[in-house]
Parts: C-alpha cells; sequence; structure tokens
C-alpha cells in the first residue's frame, strides 16, 4: 500500500496527509469516532538522514505545541539510515538520537504516539522511527529488518545459502514481520482486510500509558525467553541495600 | 577514596578489559555486580551459529561508588563479538537504566555510567539486539525524565556504532577520549554499501577525522575530550556528574536549534580537517595537533559551538 492508500484506509476523505519530495510525511486525520490524528512519518522507502530526521522532530514538536494531548501517529516505509560520509561527520547518531527524545517527550507530556510500519525499514531508521513509538503496528506486507541477509553474510562470514536455511527456523535473526513481533518489537499485526481506521480507533481507546511492554511481550510470544527476567531481576538487585 | 593501585589507573583505557575499566573507574572495592558470569546466563542464540558464548555475554552491570557517591554502572565488552547487543546483553544494560529509573523515581537518584565499546546489534540475533537497542534508548530516556543522570564513557576499541551510537546520542552527558569513535554507520559498512570513493575504510586517519573523539567535540557531540586513561575518565565522570542534569522540553529544542545551526555552518564539509579549519580560524587557536587531549580541552572548550548543555 501508498501512504495516499493507509491515509485514505485510515482516515476516509477526513484527511489532508501528504508527502513532501524529502519522503516526509506530514497532515492530521480524524478518525472513526472524530478524533483528531496528527501523522508525520517517512514515506517511499527514503533512507533517513539528518534533514529527514530534523524535519520529523521539528513537526513532532510543532504539533506538541499546536494541540497539547492530541494523538501522534508516525507511518514509516524507510530505507535505512542514510550512509554516508558526509552524515557521518556531521552527526547522524545525534539527529537520530533528537528525534527519538522528541517521539519520547511527545508520549511523557500526554501523547499518545503509535507506529504504522507499512513498508520497508531498517537498522537505525527502524530504531528512530516506528522503535521510537509507544506502540508500533504493522501491515503484513511490511518488512523491517536490521540488515539485509545478502550483507549480514559477509559479515557474520557464512554463505548466504546457510544463513538463508537458519533464516527458515530462527526468527531471532531473519528479517520479517513475524519475526519482529515474536521480540515484542511490534505489538500488532493488523489486518488489513478489515477496517484500518477501526483497528486505530481500538488502540486510541486503550489509554496507552507509554510503558515499554516489549519485553515481557517478547517473553510472552517466545522469541525472547531470557531478557524479561534478566531485566527484572537486575531492577530487583539495585534497589536492594 | 582511592586504594585502586595508580598503575591501574594510568593504563590505557582502549586497552583495559571492560571489568578492568571497572576496577579503575571506580572506588576502590566498591563494585557490586548484578548476573554476575557465576550465574552463566549466556546467549540462547549463538550456539545455532557454533559460535563461543561468554558468561557475562559481553557486558558487566552492578552498582559501585564514584568520588564517594552511589552509582549504578554497565560496562560492554568490546573483545567479546566486537561488543554486540544480543538479547541476554541487551537485558542487562536495560535492566541497569531501569534500576536507575526507578532509583530515581523513588527519590534516591544514582547516575548511571555505560562505559560503551560496541559496534552496534550482534548480527546473529539481530532482530532481539536491535529491540533491545531501543528499549536501551529509551530507558536512558525515562531515566532521565526521571531525574537521574547518564553518562556514556567511550573509548573502547570496537568504538561506539550503530545502536550503541544511539544509546550515547540520547545520554546526558557524553565523554570521548581520542581513541574513541562515534557513529551510526562505521566505515566498513558504509565502503560495502556505498564503496571505497565514499568512505575509504582502510584510511585510518579518514576513520578519524571523520567519527573521533576530536572532531566529535569540536562539534559540540561530546562533552568532553579526555587522555586514554583510567585517571582521566574517572575525572571527567566525576566532573559530568556535578552538571545540571534537567532533561525537558526547552532543553530539546535549544537541541534542534543547536543542531540546525551545525549543518547551517558545517552542512556543506566533508572532512573533520574542514570543519576544524572553519572553526579555529576566526578563535586563532593554533597547534592542536601538538597538545594533549587535556590541552586542547581548554581550548575547545571556549568555542560557541561546544559550550552547551542541550542535548
Amino acid at each position: 500500500m501508498t501512504h495516499a492508500e493507509i491515509a485514505a484506509a485510515l482516515f476516509g476523505k477526513a484527511h489532508n496527509v501528504s508527502v513532501d519530495e524529502a519522503g516526509i510525511v506530514r497532515g492530521t486525520g480524524s478518525s472513526t469516532s472524530g478524533r483528531e490524528v496528527n501523522v508525520v512519518g517517512i514515506a517511499n522507502a527514503q533512507p533517513l538522514g539528518i534533514e529527514a530526521a530534523l524535519a520529523i522532530a521539528q513537526e513532532t514538536l510543532d504539533i506538541m505545541r499546536r494541540n497539547p494531548g492530541a494523538a501522534i501517529l508516525v507511518l514509516v516505509d524507510s530505507g535505512s539510515q542514510l550512509m554516508s560520509r558526509r552524515e557521518e561527520l556531521l552527526g547522524l547518531n545525534e539527529a537520530l538520537g533528537h528525534l527519538i527524545k522528541v517521539l519520547r517527550a511527545a508520549t511523557s507530556s500526554g501523547h499518545p504516539t503509535l507506529g504504522l510500519l507499512y513498508g520497508s525499514s531498517t537498522g537505525g531508521a527502524l530504531i528512530a522511527t516506528g522503535l521510537a513509538t509507544s506502540w508500533l503496528a504493522a501491515l503484513p506486507r511490511a518488512q523491517p529488518s536490521v540488515m539485509q541477509l545478502q550483507a549480514m553474510a559477509r559479515v557474520v562470514k557464512l554463505s548466504i545459502e546457510k544463513l538463508e536455511r537458519l533464516a527458515a527456523d530462527t526468527p531471532v535473526f531473519a528479517p520479517g514481520i513475524a519475526n519482529f513481533a515474536s521480540m515484542g518489537a511490534i505489538h500488532a499485526v493488523w489486518d488489513e482486510g478489515s477496517d484500518l481506521g477501526l483497528q486505530l480507533e481500538q488502540v486510541l481507546a486503550t489509554r496507552l500509558n507509554g510503558d515499554d511492554e516489549r519485553a515481557r511481550l517478547g517473553a510472552e510470544r517466545g522469541g525472547r525467553t531470557k531478557a524479561a527476567t534478566i531485566i527484572e531481576r537486575i531492577v530487583a538487585e539495585a534497589q536492594r541495600g | 577514596m582511592s586504594g585502586v593501585p595508580t598503575g591501574v589507573r594510568r593504563l590505557s583505557w582502549f586497552e583495559l578489559s571492560a571489568r578492568n575499566r571497572l576496577t579503575a573507574l571506580l572506588d576502590a572495592r566498591s563494585f557490586e555486580e548484578f548476573v554476575g558470569p557465576e550465574e552463566g546466563v549466556t546467549s540462547p542464540h549463538l550456539l545455532r551459529f557454533d559460535l563461543p558464548n561468554a558468561f557475562d555475554d559481553g557486558i558487566v552491570v552492578g552498582r559501585g561508588r564514584l568520588d564517594g557517591k552511589p552509582v549504578l554502572v554497565a560496562a560492554q565488552e568490546g573483545r567479546f563479538m566486537g561488543g554486540s547487543i544480543g538479547e541476554v546483553h541487551g537485558a542487562k544494560l536495560v535492566g541497569i537504566l531501569r534500576a536507575a529509573q526507578a532509583l530515581a523515581a523513588a527519590g534516591r537518584p544514582q547516575a548511571c555510567l555505560l562505559l560503551l565499546d560496541t559496534g552496534g546489534v550482534r548480527l546473529q540475533e539481530a532482530n532481539a539486539g536491535e529491540t533491545a537497542a531501543a528499549e536501551a534508548v529509551r530507558a536512558v530516556l525515562d531515566a532521565r525524565t526521571a531525574g537521574a543522570s547518564v553518562v556514556a564513557l567511550l573509548g573502547g576499541r570496537a568504538g561506539c556504532f550503530g545502536g550503541g551510537s544511539l544509546i550515547a546520542a540520547c545520554c546526558s552527558h557524553i565523554v570521548m577520549s581520542e581513541h574513541a569513535r562515534l557513529g551510526v554507520s562505521g566505515p566498513e559498512v558504509i565502503e560495502t554499501y556505498k564503496g571505497a570513493e565514499e568512505f575509504d575504510s582502510q584510511d585510518r586517519a579518514l576513520a578519524w577525522r571523520t567519527l573521533g573523539g576530536t572532531t566529535r567535540r569540536l562539534l559540540g557531540s561530546a562533552d568532553a575530550l579526555v587522555d586514554d586513561t583510567a585517571t582521566a575518565f574517572r575525572q571527567a565522570a566525576i566532573a559530568q556528574l556535578q552538571r545540571p542534569r534537567t532533561f525537558d522540553l526547552a532543553r530539546l529544542q535549544a537541541e534542534h536549534s543547536r543542531l540546525r545551526e551545525r549543518i547551517r555552518r558545517f552542512g556543506d564539509c566533508r572532512d573533520g580537517a574542514e570543519i576544524v579549519r572553519r572553526m579555529l580560524e576566526p578563535a586563532a587557536i593554533h597547534g592542536l595537533d601538538d597538545r594533549s587531549a587535556r590541552d586542547a580541552e581548554r581550548l575547545i572548550a571556549k568555542l560557541p559551538e561546544v559550550a552547551h548543555d542541550a542535548r
């Protein structure tokens, strides 16, 4: 689905969501129950560089000024972080970090922040967009990844054939929606065949509290069997004595 | 306050192991480890790849004292799988940060020191590592919001890349040595995807001019540049903990302006040397190359890009 189709599926005609030439998504839509939803994000599988990260952060800061407490939906169809010497020289990590901070600040100041991963997203771009929201949904055809298998094969020094064989039954490293959902990284995979607007409305009605539930979800779903317990133990030990 | 043999503290931070860094950084005999190697909590995933495990999964977490004050700490071991973030490694990091948040929320704020030394997410357990990195970044911010300082200390072998670089960017304060490298994509990764004409990973000097401590400090991406000794890191950590730790919307807006201004002034630069020239000409500061990190720090601290608390 394109961003225009997504916006139409979520809001019908009650929206002004648009995408600029740099792939930055902006606009507002009205949910099924008439709730105003502010939309930001990145489209067209654009890589996330410094300027794009700052533009999304800027838009989010503007929403916080304009519309205190309103819901923010982050639409995500990106490449990876923009890979270039110039980006690294000028501190891409700070720009991505800034975007994460702004999205978290929105949550802390009462804006429900949701993500919808409808295309691809890779590596640092995924951490700074979808994974920086409080509640991340994905469409079944979305393609989250840390690194494409081909490049991964080079880095871990295994043949692509061996890696593909492992990927078939090892969700912990291979790209894909189901694999990320089993980690707890994606809260829900939405059903494209039924009303997306209603599915959004249901999440908006749950009053997201901003707690990070992902480790617990990962344990429940069997993708990360150790993480939640380790986290709990350390928090308990540090509070003792 | 001391009691640690001064010899250890004079050793190179770059060369020290994660455990020895903690010993040299903290007050003598003050460190207590959580979920230590004797428990053998190892990665459940590496065996699939016929890779050896480490009993601490390449990270040491716990608590100790710094200059008499209680602190929480995490130290990544760059020599095990490049300090990479897997499920267990990441959970230990997230655990210590959530502990910082919980203590601050209970009115007992303790600073959290992150001795980062990582190539980023561990590819053999990439999805667990990616999720853990996202959790760690959020836990840093939540700890800061609750009132705890989170300080990144960077100067290890593996550098600080990928998810690690995002964790660092979200900290209250960042200390780097000249040996430290900080970036999202490292030279090898950029070369793999974009070719050697974009980033020649064999050119070590270029890598340091682009990602190294001095450039980062000049641009305001780090708050202190220190010599490569445990003593220097210890002193810098103590100094950073004296600084204000507010984290609010005003600060985020200031950070936004700061990053925009950086792009306005230096957005056309292709090399750290260009930035240094443009920045230092008006200040008429010369001879940075010949000075120790401490001398350089005195000069650098006077530059407008550098003196800020906007992160």
